[in-house]
């Protein structure tokens, strides 16, 4: 109301108060939203940077070409790129199924795929501790075999599955469905094969999105923690990963050791952030 | 249950079964047996056991720890999440896209290293920490040290559910309520948020959840002192190294039910507000 008697005023006053209040709004705004940010996101990478060169170049040298870390690390990756390979496989065959047919239950489906996003990491971790551990119903059968599941490599690349499960296909199904599936029913009718279809038509337009999962997903299964704590049994060397080495330095007090080995991890995470903005500038690409 | 429907079976897309049949064979065997190994391990278990399990003194003090700083840090997060997001769609600034790519970093930096860089950084000797000691405040090993993780890990949830509905917002509706005489905050309150409440909820929803079962990054600032600052996964943790299966996945029980109980009231409030949006 105020405003309309203010343009009665005169010619001048409702352009002043267009222009002035808003920009002192969106400075505020701004400069609120930076200084979050920079609270909460640059000054604990800032930490990490700082703590792990503060006792010189060779002490951080040391802590990264540790055997220990470089096991650790060479474990992170294999169990990452195992996950990654399985989830990625699993996203494309569900994306498929969900978004090109109609069938009963597609619903509750979507809803099944998506449980390990909401609870906790030490839950992935511990159903398989029920399953293959000294009392789950498959630790007779294993220990038949001399299999070793918990407490061993196979059981990290387990609960890093079960964590970062739904990653690529909750990427894809959005973005499928947005594109519909005419092409795909052209294809079809012309006499196409489902691989050939796949590869010509499907593919090309989701390829982005689909490394837009794939980031996400490999963020996720290089940095997981809970999950892999409870079934890996911290062995130096054996089943530890990067975040349960950073985890064992810091429990030891050696806060300028663990902050170097984070350092990798935030120098992936880095890569990572700068590889998701390149896929998801071209995703709004692929929407379009 | 998982069968074409008639009628519509007019897809001439092959490769349903095919698709379908790995789907659910993955599902069931990587997702939905081991969780279904929650409840077979506690089918020996009474359920007067179980419930004095899961409501041991110390345990229901960490249910009120995780959830009190999981809400507080789900409304931190909901008004600058919220505030972000406008900022990063309306306004032009420098270094905009750099700010934009920032607030996916909790999603890609790994828990621990989160956790050990916010435990150093608040603690009493730390850059932040340590101003605050002067005047007798202590942020680490505190449930205040607690809400920071939890703030930390859901920032880019609730940005990232309102960024893209502001994006295709309409601004004539703004300008419209602008001209007949609005002010900016009654614009903002009555025409903008009704638009964005539904994605803040299930954004604020995701967030919520993702607190409470978050281990890596509260676990270390926690300090883990009982009745004070423990939280619910650690106790699974706890009753794991101790062997206590069954006290474990009886809590671990109690948290799965939080989990779809929080997912079903965010998805009932969206469709109950979607409902009175449409009239």
């Amino acid at each position: 109301m105020r405003r309309v008697i203010l343009s009665k005023a005169g010619p001048d006053g409702p352009r002043r108060d267009n222009n002035m209040r808003p920009s002192i709004i969106k400075w505020t705004l701004i400069s609120l939203c930076v200084l979050f940010i920079v609270i909460m996101l640059i000054l604990p990478l800032a930490t990490v940077i700082v703590y792990a060169l503060r006792q010189g170049w060779e002490t951080f040298r040391d802590a990264v070409l540790d055997e220990y870390a470089v096991k650790a690390l060479k474990l992170t990756l294999l169990s990452a790129v195992l996950a990654v390979s399985v989830n990625t496989f699993f996203g494309l065959f569900a994306s498929w199924a969900i978004t090109k047919f109609h069938f009963r239950g597609k619903q509750i489906l979507t809803t099944l795929i998506d449980i390990p996003f909401s609870i906790s990491p030490v839950i992935g971790g511990l159903v398989f501790i029920l399953i293959f551990g000294r009392i789950g119903w498959a630790y007779p059968f294993l220990t038949a075999h001399g299999v070793k599941i918990v407490f061993a490599v196979p059981g990290i690349v387990l609960a890093t599955i079960f964590v970062t499960f739904p990653f690529v296909s909750r990427e894809l199904i959005p973005l499928m469905q947005s594109q519909g599936k005419e092409e795909e029913e052209a294809a079809a009718l012309m006499g196409a094969s489902g691989f050939h279809i796949y590869r010509k038509i499907t593919l090309p337009h989701i390829k982005w999105g689909l490394l837009y999962g794939v980031i996400l997903c490999s963020a996720r299964a290089i940095g997981e923690f809970g999950a892999v704590s409870v079934v890996s049994g911290h062995l130096r060397g054996k089943t530890n990963t990067l975040p349960l080495h950073v985890e064992i330095l810091f429990n030891e007090f050696n806060l300028t050791a663990a902050c170097a080995v984070s350092s990798i991890l935030v120098f992936l995470a880095v890569v990572i952030l700068i590889l998701r903005n390149i896929a998801e500038f071209r995703v709004k690409k692929e929407t379009r | 249950m998982f069968s074409i429907k008639r009628g519509q079976s007019s897809s001439i897309i092959p490769g349903f079964g095919l698709s379908i049949g790995i789907t659910l064979t993955m599902l069931s065997l990587l997702v939905l047996i081991p969780l279904l190994s929650v409840l077979l391990t506690l089918s020996g278990t009474t359920f007067e056991v179980f419930w004095k399990t899961v409501t041991d003194t110390q345990i229901i003090a960490t249910y009120k720890v995780t959830f009190s700083c999981a809400l507080a840090a789900s409304l931190v997060n909901l008004i600058f999440g919220i505030m972000l997001a406008w900022v990063l769609v309306r306004y032009e600034f420098p270094c905009k896209r750099i700010l934009d790519g920032l607030i996916e970093l909790p999603f890609a930096l790994p828990t621990a290293v989160a956790g050990i860089t916010l435990t150093t950084l608040y603690s009493d000797k730390g850059w932040i920490g340590s101003l605050f000691d002067k005047i007798g405040v202590k942020i680490s090993y505190t449930t205040t040290g607690i809400t920071i993780a939890m703030i930390f890990i859901g920032i880019p949830f609730i940005v990232r559910c309102i960024q893209p509905v502001l994006e295709k917002l309409d601004r004539q509706y703004e300008e419209a309520a602008f001209v007949l005489g609005a002010s900016r905050p009654r614009t903002f309150f009555k025409v903008i948020l009704p638009e964005i409440v539904p994605a803040a909820l299930s954004g604020f929803g995701l967030a919520f959840a993702r607190c409470i079962g978050e281990y890596g990054s509260v676990v270390f600032i926690a300090g883990n002192i009982p009745y004070k600052t423990q939280i619910t996964p650690l106790i699974i943790m706890n009753k794991l190294e101790q062997f206590n299966y069954a006290a474990a996945t009886s809590v671990a029980l109690v948290m799965i039910i939080f989990a779809f109980v929080i997912l079903f009231l965010i998805n009932s409030l969206q469709s109950w507000i979607s409902r009175i949006a449409r009239g």
